[in-house]
């Protein structure tokens, strides 16, 4: 017996987007698994590495600890709205420059909540951008060159929203 | 043999942006995790609950009615495989072992050890399913401790295995014919140790033990199969060595490799812990049952419960060394547990260990041991950092009783080019003394520790490194770009570096290069990414197919100009005309003019070099210590490591970087919590603890480059060693900080607050 399912309304990077699924579906499966957004990571599915990182509402949350029911009427922001059809964001060339990824697996993760962070404070310090951060693992790196990718990115955006 | 060590390159040593950079950091690179197929089935694993228990029936005729569910497996469904031994990086593996690992046969010797499989139309359906599998099982009495286990009145895990005296790491070994839960003893010996610590004036022994660790990748373990009607078995996955997988699949499924396709996806890290099989196999029998693609992901649970973390140890360490400093005798037992079935990476730790040194009297007792926990795998510099840290820590007590400096002590006795390991493999030319050197001379080691509870600590290593085979090929475009061909997963950035080599060969751009990683049907057989091997034994296949590839456009320039090839030149990138000055085409321009000179040009080549660089390595660290907590902070990091020639430079500084940060949560936080049933207590990140950034300071990085005489363009391993003196150098601070010795690992807080009331208590 097939579990009915919800239809939900969102605005996902930028464009209304529809969606059915099932109750028990998170906002993570929603996004890989129905609309085949596969750029948000899976790296724990409870909430402990921050891979499935997305933007919700300007919150950032980790998605596999939304339903995707509870994102009916939001504005969803995942790694996919980051770069425009003329490139690369700042942070994704900063994290590129900067060889700011091995694996690359918690790449999308950390760029959705630095966005967030310097959208937020265009100039933060190397302990605030750890604070800030240190609920998304990186298992390759040692995070030496991320922090380092976020305060070029900050430098380069140059305060600018 | 071609050495170019010296030689001034253009590319390599620079930081062009990797060739797989944008799709990384656009979300659009697919790894293993993310692969989708139409009509694709999801499957999930039922595991046992038991460390330890025989497995009287499996019932799975409620799951099976399920609506939603297609198709059930056991061990049951598996043939027999060989009882045949072979090596998986640094640890080993037996096929029919590895097929009991897979899918329990008549026992789980293991929390988490896979008992049945599930296809269904979702994976919450087949999720539901598992609950409706009724296993009987007969609950045994676990082995949970390397020690226990070892003793003669102990359960035996395997009731018919004998302990195997191995002369050496792969050794098949001698067969004792005495049962017991040890598998394998291995001994290094060296000298006389007797004679050694005789010479003595100062000797210090010691005992050691570590937990269990795992590699902490952030991708799950996945994999998807279709096994089409044709009896062709394709595999989609994330691998660190798609060859290596088709054999363990070939074995355990009883297919010829030719019937087997294994397609590397990216990777999200590995550490050793994607070497072996273990959802490739249900998933390919789901998939002969239901005839559809299946796809299995592991959770995070079952990663840390149900695949290959490193074993906990427990050792003996001793070293004598006489009033001058000059260390004269090392001896070590060593007990790792292999889990549950026999394979740990003691015989890689026993090599690894002492081997900073010149010592001539050595000897070196290693016991293989298997308990009722997962069966370990490789995990960076395998077996080695638990050893190290061990032989790091007397070091450290030496120096102490002897009164010198610990860098100097290591100076004194750092080997060199010639010495010999305890192995009595000789050491090639190396830069382990400049490491040490350099790192007496650097603005850290010449620092205050500028506060009290702060201690600084120094730690050496070493890691063999691995060569193992490659293949690649190259095609010309007329463009003058390079399509590149690899089969080797490209795990931290080798793709780039692999592409460097090709482009300086060649002088065009790396961005001229386009390398991707191939499936085990369009490429030439690989070894692991692993050993930290891959763009060490790429670079030889590169240099092996530009060199052809050269060959052949001097052949297409000499026709052109209507002379012999003899009298074509071929340097910086630009063929030339020996006699006639003027007569000269770029790479490009004779790229261009391939068709009107007899067709297009593409080469490929297979390798299987010798000669990979040994590592060496020497760390710093600088530790804040909180006495009324016993929380360490790491206040300031230096690791000083011969990294060969760099090819691109801010990814060898990213392995360096990221070892430390994995030795630094081994250190202080990282461990397996079993209880006395021999269940793992903290299987999530939240409550396992990985270092997160706010836990880490910057790194500092010291990069030698000595060249390794054996490769053509200077490559040494990098990847692994730097996981390797973490703990020891972290161990040493803590002392130097508050005084008290931490001899096992983690230094959690709550261990160190209790040593130090200890040593409160009995001032």
């Amino acid at each position: 017996m097939a579990i009915s399912k919800t239809h939900v309304r969102t605005t996902l990077n930028g464009e209304a987007t529809e969606y059915l699924c099932e109750p028990n579906q998170s906002l993570l499966e929603v996004l890989r698994d129905v609309l085949l957004l596969t750029g948000t990571k899976e790296g724990c599915n409870d909430g402990n590495c921050g891979a499935c990182t997305v933007n919700m509402d300007g919150r950032i949350v980790d998605s596999c600890l939304v339903l995707g029911v509870e994102a009916e009427g939001c504005k969803l922001m995942t790694i996919e709205g980051v770069a425009t059809p003329e490139g690369l964001h700042p942070i994704q060339q900063a994290f590129l420059e900067n060889a700011a990824l091995q694996c690359g697996i918690c790449t999308p993760g950390f760029i959705v909540a630095t966005k967030a962070l310097l959208e937020k404070e265009p100039s933060p310090t190397e302990a605030r951008i750890r604070h800030w951060l240190a609920g998304n693992l990186c298992r390759c790196t040692g995070y030496d060159k991320i922090v380092k990718a976020v305060v070029d990115a900050a430098n380069t955006m140059g305060g600018k929203k | 043999m071609t050495t170019v060590g010296d030689k001034k390159y253009k590319i390599i040593g620079t930081r062009p942006i990797r060739h797989d950079g944008a799709d990384k950091v656009t979300g659009r690179a697919v790894y293993g995790i993310d692969y989708h197929m139409t009509g694709m089935l999801w499957g999930k694993i039922l595991r046992s609950p038991h460390a330890h228990a025989n497995i009287r029936g499996i019932d799975a005729r409620k799951a099976l009615a399920l609506p939603g569910v297609h198709a059930v497996v056991t061990g049951q469904d598996l043939p027999v495989a060989a009882d045949r031994e072979v090596e998986a990086g640094e640890t080993s593996l037996n096929y029919m072992h590895l097929s009991d690992n897979v899918l329990a046969g008549k026992k789980v010797l293991y929390k988490g050890h896979a008992v049945a499989a599930v296809a269904a139309d979702s994976a919450h359906i087949a999720e539901e399913a598992l609950a409706l599998i009724e296993v009987d099982y007969e609950v045994l009495t676990p082995v949970l401790d390397g020690r226990e286990a070892m003793k003669a009145d102990s359960t035996l895990i395997h009731p018919e295995q004998t302990i195997k005296a191995l002369a050496f790491r792969f050794d098949p070994g001698t067969d004792t014919g005495v049962k017991s839960n040890i598998a394998g003893r291995s001994v290094l010996k060296l000298g006389d140790i007797d004679a050694g610590f005789k010479e003595a004036d100062v000797v210090v022994e010691r005992e050691f033990s570590t937990s269990w660790v795992h590699q902490g990748y952030i991708e799950a373990q996945n994999a998807t199969a279709l096994w089409s009607s044709d009896g062709t078995l394709t595999v989609w996955n994330s691998s660190q060595g798609t060859f290596n997988q088709r054999q363990l699949l070939a074995e355990i499924l009883k297919q010829p490799v030719s019937m087997i396709k294994m397609v590397p996806q990216e990777i999200g890290g590995g550490f050793g812990g994607k070497i072996p099989v273990y959802l490739e196999v249900p998933a390919a029998m789901l998939s002969k049952k239901t005839g559809r693609p299946v796809k299995i992901n592991m959770t995070r649970t079952e990663v840390f419960e149900g695949t290959g973390p490193a074993s906990g140890t427990e050792s003996r360490v001793k070293m004598g060394a006489t009033k001058d400093g000059k260390i004269t005798a090392a001896y070590a037992e060593l007990v790792y547990e292999a889990g549950a079935f026999p394979g740990s990476a003691v015989g890689a730790g026993a090599q690894g260990m002492f081997t900073s040194y010149k010592i001539d009297n050595v000897l070196i007792d290693g016991y293989d041991v298997v308990v009722n926990k997962p069966k370990s795998a490789a995990y960076r510099s395998p077996g080695t950092p638990q050893a190290c840290f061990a032989s790091e820590s007397v070091m450290d007590e030496l120096a102490e009783q002897l009164g010198m400096d610990p860098l100097e002590l290591r100076i004194k006795n750092a080997a060199g080019e010639g010495d010999r390991r305890a192995d009595g493999v000789q050491h090639p030319s190396m830069g382990n003394l400049e490491c040490m050197e350099r790192l007496m001379a650097s603005d850290h080691y010449k620092s205050d520790l500028g506060g009290p509870n702060r201690g600084r600590g120094v730690a050496s290593g070493y890691w063999g490194n691995a060569g193992m085979p490659a293949s690649c090929s190259i095609s010309i475009n007329p463009d003058g770009t390079v399509g590149l061909a690899e089969g080797s997963p490209d795990i931290g950035g080798s793709r780039v570096a692999i592409a460097m080599m090709a482009a300086e060969a060649l002088g065009i751009a790396a961005e001229d290069v386009h390398p991707s990683i191939k499936d085990t049907d369009s490429i030439g057989y690989n070894g692991l990414t692993a050993g930290s091997s891959t763009t060490l034994r790429n670079g030889w296949a590169v240099f092996e197919v530009t060199n052809q590839a050269i060959a052949l456009m001097t052949t297409r320039a000499a026709r052109l100009w209507e002379t012999e090839p003899d009298n074509v030149g071929f340097a910086d990138g630009v063929f030339f005309s020996k006699a006639e000055k003027e007569l000269k085409l770029t790479f490009k321009q004779l790229a261009g003019k391939l068709m009107e000179t007899g067709g297009p040009i593409s080469v490929a080549a297979s390798v299987a070099p010798r000669g990979a660089g040994p590592s060496f390595t020497t760390h710093l660290v600088d530790v804040e210590v909180d006495p009324e907590t016993g929380k360490v902070d790491i206040l300031r990091y230096t690791a000083a490591q011969d990294v060969g020639t760099m090819i691109h430079p801010s990814y060898v500084e990213g392995q360096v970087q990221g070892g430390v940060a994995q030795g630094i949560g081994w250190a202080l936080n990282e461990e397996y919590f079993f209880d006395d049933k021999g269940r793992m207590l903290n299987s999530s990140y939240l409550d396992y603890r990985v270092p997160t950034m706010l836990d880490l300071p910057a790194l500092e990085t010291i990069l030698v480059e000595h060249a390794n005489p054996d490769h053509p363009f200077g490559v040494r391993g990098v990847a692994e060693i730097s996981v390797v003196p973490p703990m020891g150098a972290i161990s040493n601070a803590i002392y130097n900080a508050v005084g008290v010795r931490m001899r096992n690992l983690p230094m959690a807080p709550h261990k160190i607050v209790k040593a130090l009331s200890e040593k409160n208590g009995s001032k």
